[in-house]
């Protein structure tokens, strides 16, 4: 059934669907993409050839339409549809119902997908096809000699779990025989007052866990080829944060073990397309299957940086039926790359998501050691409606060493204000040292989690306040036309001109004050002392230092303007404080607003109430995420302009409180 | 293009001695202006700021669009006038931009003896309002006062151009459609209540600006009324209940914010049009002019190296070069400006005076602003020069100037003495904006001749009684004068009696001139009928 694609539609959004668009404009394919309310100038839909409007911005309205996808499919005359990763990508309906269109999937046969979507029965194959399991006991018999005899067999350390329990309780880790009955007492007795049952499970306990997973392909010929591994490991909350391949220390033998596993795997479900078997990888290099993802990974361009291969090519090529373009001894592992993923929250205040415009996006030049793949571009928006992910910066060079360097810079130089972005945490990150020594595992960010919250020294804040405050300076003398009234030069009658600039920090208590006076060297700070001004090539000259810095203007939500200096130190956020604004807004403290754009879940209070300080009012949802809206004072509650279920965006008034 | 070639030379002696000589002249002025700003001092600035008021330059500071220059007029009014220390008069004037209009700020500073009207406070306010008349700029007042002075009241408000002037002036200029805009800030007693109350529009802040007639204890002794500031005049009352003000602020910055937003929808008419070129600098360092001038004002110097230090590109096409060269007239632009330049390049002769007349007629017929830059010892003198009618040729200079309805800018450069000062545009002739260089002096004449007068006479007299006098009894005499005049013309004197706008730094004269000429022109210019010349 060999034919050639000549369009494919794309049921998939941001990043990944021009990832995918970029691939088929190479071979010739043309491209439909599919999008939702919110979307219609998103960058996809501008990449396209074409593009089909789907419903609503939620994306239960569009992008997981299965009908949707498949009518504009019909419409368009696409033969085949990439579903990217997340929507429908592993949805095995809408796989069938693409075989019942006479569409091509993109992706793997449906049962293959419908095999790997039950954990439990996924584990069971798998254990048949002989790829290997966290060795464990969850049987019935519960005595104590059989459970230490199963201790022994699976190898010490175990870890004793109650199967009912949770949180900790009733869970040991046993570190040798002699320990075993003791630790099995008193797991038992705390699960029992916990959770009136003491049924254990026994199982291996890895001490040093790492998430290591295995890129396979294959076509629909029975040919498999594994493209190496990627390590994973540095996770929060089981999501993947930076990603590298090859997985650092990795021996050449365990590589084609797991490997050889991840192909079993695959072929144990006839599998077809691009697939990732995920393992639990321990200290002393043995591997555990977790689970199978049946689709394209987030992270797969780091495989595609370190083989050379385009795996989205392969699965167009794949999906036809074409014959897997290497062997497995064709593919050489050359160098080591990383992704970090730049999303939009806050790393400082519980990775709460940012939405916003992203004002402002500089991003490191691309070459072929910096790739940058993304859906997004400047001025575009970040809502509340899909995953905050901004970008993936994906680096390469020849070790790991100079690839981390590489990486190191290339974060610093991704440039973005408008929306809070995690840039400076991953910085943090790749700059730690059990990072930069490969010495982590999938506890590292619970591990080293305070250390990665503090702030790099940068530079002294009175050169970033002062470098702020002369770039406003710089901004109004540029706007100025030529009547001496306009020149913005605070000129004074017989003294130096002044310039006063009012400047907010995140976190300060008070403004800080810049009472400067504008002299020959510069901009002059009298009270620290410093002078400041810019270069002809714009670079900034203070104290003897002179560095290049990007000093991005975005304004808040509340209108004020905010400065952003980003340079090789890190980046600092002012905002120019108003304090009219800031007045007025203490005399509106009687009124509580939605804090970003989400959903009214619940709704605690009703009008008349009497409520105390730090009650919850209201609930909200966003990205996932719960946000309550607590009281900050005694008050009674005026009016409420809200129902649980409701969309709210950012900033409208949701209660409004009285006090006495 | 008639660029001035400079034959300074800024390591010559003379340069050398003459810049260090204006140095420390600019330094002292410096220091005096800088004391000058800090108002009152630190104790009342103190207490004025703990109340949550900004202090009078800050809010006008705070008034100003951001960066926006502020020019200063009358800085040094009342300076060591009355026992009183009052700096600036005790209410800081001057010009500067609000949401892109050029305004007039005038505001009260309350750390200066409550912000009471002291004689020269009441001249200054007037001289204020007179340059906002002139250039139709709209006036901000910063109310802050406790009204007259009460100890002065004979020199403060029964005269023509005393307290009510103040608000004559604003009902005049509201009728030309000149807008007046009050912020009371502070107290606003008595006549001051009708500052607000004769604004076109008017903003209070709460719990601190009062505005009424009588103050509480006014009230309890006529008539036994007991009540509080706030409750008698407000915020809350004027702009709840007797709409005396029309805007409700919550502390200064608010007020100061609603003041830009009405300048922002005022609707101002487009400025005067005048020949426009890009602006360029002048060839040589303005910072020069110290070592050219120096504070001798006997050593002459040849004023077109002072014009290469102002002028656009230091390009001046010269007007009659070569005739009556005592006076130097020619075109030039400043800050792209086209302007006419009157300077004196030494004492004024017939011819001089003539080509001044005609030149000032020139300019005033096609409408071009005059830029005068005195530095005049006076008209010739003798008998040669009396028979030639050097008096009908300097009247002819003096009704020129006295008429031409185009902006007229003067700086004292050096001596202004005499009729010289006339026929120079001094402050008698209605200059838009006059300054002075701190290195000048004013008087009817020189110390030395007007010592030599009184010496001359009174020798006559005593000759004439037969009685003799010792050359040492004669400087005796002499010094004295000397001493007097050289105290009553110096800068600080003159400028303390707003007998000018301001003291400049001569290095800064150039922006000066451009503020000052961008000022003016959001007038029109007017047509000119010259009275009769004689001819």
């Amino acid at each position: 059934m060999v034919q050639q694609l000549s369009k494919i539609l794309i049921a998939n959004r941001g990043e990944i669907a021009c990832r995918v668009i970029r691939t088929a404009r190479e071979m010739g394919i043309k491209t439909v993409a599919v999008y939702s309310d919110a979307d219609a100038n998103a960058q996809h839909v501008l990449q396209a050839d074409e593009a089909v409007h789907i419903g609503g911005s939620q994306s239960s309205e569009s992008y997981l339409c299965a009908d949707k996808v498949i009518a504009a499919a019909k419409r368009t005359g696409a033969q085949a549809i990439h579903p990217g990763y997340g929507f429908l990508s592993e949805n095995e309906s809408f796989a069938e119902a693409l075989q019942d269109a006479g569409l091509i999937f993109i992706g793997p046969p449906v049962k293959a997908i419908a095999a790997m979507g039950s954990k439990s029965a996924a584990k069971n194959i798998m254990a048949e096809a002989g790829v290997p399991l966290v060795p464990g006991y969850h049987g019935e018999d519960q005595s104590d000699d059989l459970l230490a005899a199963e201790a022994e067999k699976i190898g010490y350390p175990v870890l004793l779990k109650a199967a009912y329990g949770g949180g900790g309780k009733g869970m040991r880790i046993v570190e040798k025989a002699s320990e075993f009955a003791e630790a099995l007492a008193s797991a038992r007795r705390e699960a029992k007052a916990g959770f009136g049952n003491d049924k254990m499970l026994v199982e291996k306990f890895i001490t040093r866990p790492r998430h290591v997973e295995i890129q396979v392909f294959c076509d629909q010929h029975g040919n498999a080829v594994y493209l190496a591994e990627r390590d994973c490991s540095v996770q929060r909350r089981h999501q993947k944060v930076v990603e590298e391949a090859p997985a650092p220390g990795l021996s050449e033998e365990t590589r084609k073990a797991m490997g050889d596993a991840a192909v079993r795997a695959a072929q144990a479900i006839d599998y077809v397309g691009a697939g990732t078997v995920e393992f639990l990888f321990d200290e002393d290099e043995s591997f555990y299957f977790m689970e199978m993802n049946t689709r394209l990974q987030v992270e797969h361009p780091v495989t595609e940086m370190i083989t050379g291969v385009d795996l989205v090519e392969w699965q167009l090529r794949v999906a036809v039926g074409e014959v897997l373009p290497m062997q497995q001894d064709e593919i050489v592992l050359d160098g080591h790359a990383f992704e970090a993923r730049i999303y939009a929250e806050n790393a400082d205040d519980n990775f709460m998501p940012s939405t916003g415009t992203l004002a402002y996006l500089r991003h490191p030049e691309v070459s072929p050691y910096v790739r940058w793949d993304s859906g997004i571009v400047e001025g575009d928006e970040v809502t509340t409606f899909y995953d905050p992910m901004i970008a993936k910066l994906i680096v390469w060079d020849i070790d790991r060493e100079s690839a981390l360097r590489r990486l190191t810079n290339a974060l610093r130089e991704t440039r973005i204000a408008g929306v809070t972005t995690n840039t400076d945490y991953l910085h943090r990150i790749v700059s730690h040292e059990a990072f930069q020594k490969a010495e982590f595992t999938t506890r590292f960010i619970e591990q080293y989690g305070e250390a990665l919250h503090k702030r790099e020294a940068g530079l002294p804040e009175p050169v970033n306040l002062l470098t702020i405050a002369a770039s406003i300076i710089r901004n109004r003398q540029q706007a100025a036309n030529q009547d001496p009234w306009s020149r913005a030069n605070g000129w004074r009658v017989n003294a130096a001109a002044k310039h006063r600039i009012c400047l907010q920090t995140a976190g300060a208590e008070a403004a800080t004050i810049l009472n400067l006076e504008e002299t020959d060297a510069g901009i002059y700070w009298p009270e620290q002392e410093i002078s400041l001004r810019f270069a002809k090539d714009g670079a900034v000259l203070v104290d003897g230092l002179r560095f290049h810095a990007d000093i991005a203007h975005t304004k808040t939500a509340e209108g004020s303007s905010r400065y952003t200096v980003f340079s090789h130190y890190g980046r600092f956020d002012a905002s120019v404080y108003d304090a009219v604004s800031e007045l007025i807004h203490e005399e509106e403290a009687g009124s509580l607003t939605a804090p970003m754009n989400g959903t009214i879940v619940a709704v605690n209070v009703a009008a008349g109430d009497t409520v105390t300080e730090g009650q919850a009012l209201v609930v909200m949802e966003a990205m996932k995420m719960e946000y309550t809206i607590r009281a900050p004072f005694n008050a009674t509650v005026e009016q409420v302009f809200f129902n649980a279920g409701e969309l709210v965006s950012d900033g409208v008034e949701l209660i409004s409180l009285a006090t006495e | 293009m008639a660029i001035i070639t400079s034959k300074v030379n800024s390591r010559d002696e003379t340069f050398l001695a003459n810049k260090e000589s204006m140095q420390a002249v600019m330094a002292d002025l410096q220091e005096k202006a800088a004391q000058i700003k800090q108002g009152g001092g630190k104790s009342y600035q103190e207490r004025h700021e703990s109340r949550g008021k900004l202090l009078a330059r800050d809010r006008i500071q705070r008034l100003l669009d951001a960066g926006s220059p502020f020019l200063e007029l009358g800085q040094f009014a009342a300076w060591d006038v009355y026992d009183d220390y009052v700096p600036a008069a005790g209410v800081v004037a001057g010009i500067g931009r609000v949401e892109g209009v050029e305004c007039m700020i005038v505001a009260n500073d309350a750390t200066v003896k409550g912000g009471t009207y002291y004689p020269l406070t009441v001249k200054k306010h007037l001289r204020a309002q007179e340059i906002a008349e002139r250039c139709h700029l709209p006036c901000i007042y910063l109310v802050d006062s406790g009204g007259a002075n009460l100890p002065q009241q004979d020199e403060v408000f029964p005269d023509r151009d005393h307290f009510g002037r103040i608000f004559f002036n604003q009902a005049n200029m509201s009728a030309k459609g000149i807008p007046q805009i009050a912020v009371v800030m502070g107290l606003c007693t008595a006549g001051g209540a009708y500052v607000p109350a004769m604004a076109d529009e008017s903003i209070i802040v709460k719990e601190q600006g009062t505005i009424f007639l009588a103050g509480p204890p006014l009230v309890k002794a006529a008539t036994g009324e007991e009540v509080s500031a706030e409750e008698l005049g407000g915020a809350d009352v004027h702009t709840r209940v007797s709409g005396v003000a029309d805007h409700f602020a919550v502390n200064d910055e608010h007020a100061l914010d609603i003041a830009r937003r009405s300048v922002s929808r005022l609707n101002r008419p487009a400025k005067a049009e005048l020949d426009v070129e890009p602006v360029k600098p002048p060839r040589y360092a303005e910072e020069e002019i110290y070592g050219i001038v120096g504070t001798d004002l006997r050593k002459p110097y040849d004023v077109r190296e002072v014009i290469a230090r102002i002028v656009d590109d230091s390009d001046f096409d010269e007007f009659k070069q070569n005739y009556g060269n005592t006076l130097v007239t020619g075109f030039a632009r400043i800050h792209g400006f086209l302007v006419g330049i009157v300077a004196n390049n030494g004492i004024l002769f017939s011819e001089s005076a003539q080509k001044g007349a005609h030149f000032i007629e020139l300019c005033a017929q096609r409408k071009i602003p005059l830029v005068f830059l005195q530095n005049i010892t006076g008209f010739m003198v003798g008998k040669k020069y009396e028979a030639e009618g050097i008096a009908k040729h300097g009247a002819k200079m003096v009704t020129a100037v006295s008429c031409a309805k185009v902006p007229k800018f003067t700086v004292l450069i050096g001596g202004s003495y005499g009729a010289g000062n006339y026929g120079m545009c001094g402050r008698a002739y209605d200059p838009t904006l006059m300054f002075m260089w701190p290195n000048a002096r004013i008087s009817v004449m020189g110390g030395e001749q007007a010592a030599g007068v009184m010496a001359q006479v009174t020798r006559d007299g005593k000759e004439r009684k037969g009685e003799s006098w010792s050359a040492e009894d004669e400087a005796k005499f002499k010094q004295p004068i000397i001493d007097t005049y050289e105290h009553q013309g110096h800068p600080y004197y003159a400028s303390a009696r707003l007998w000018d706008d301001g003291i400049i730094d001569p290095a800064q004269t150039r922006t000066v001139l451009g503020l000052s000429i961008s000022a003016a022109l959001n007038a029109p210019i007017e047509d000119t009928r010259f009275g009769v010349f004689r001819m």
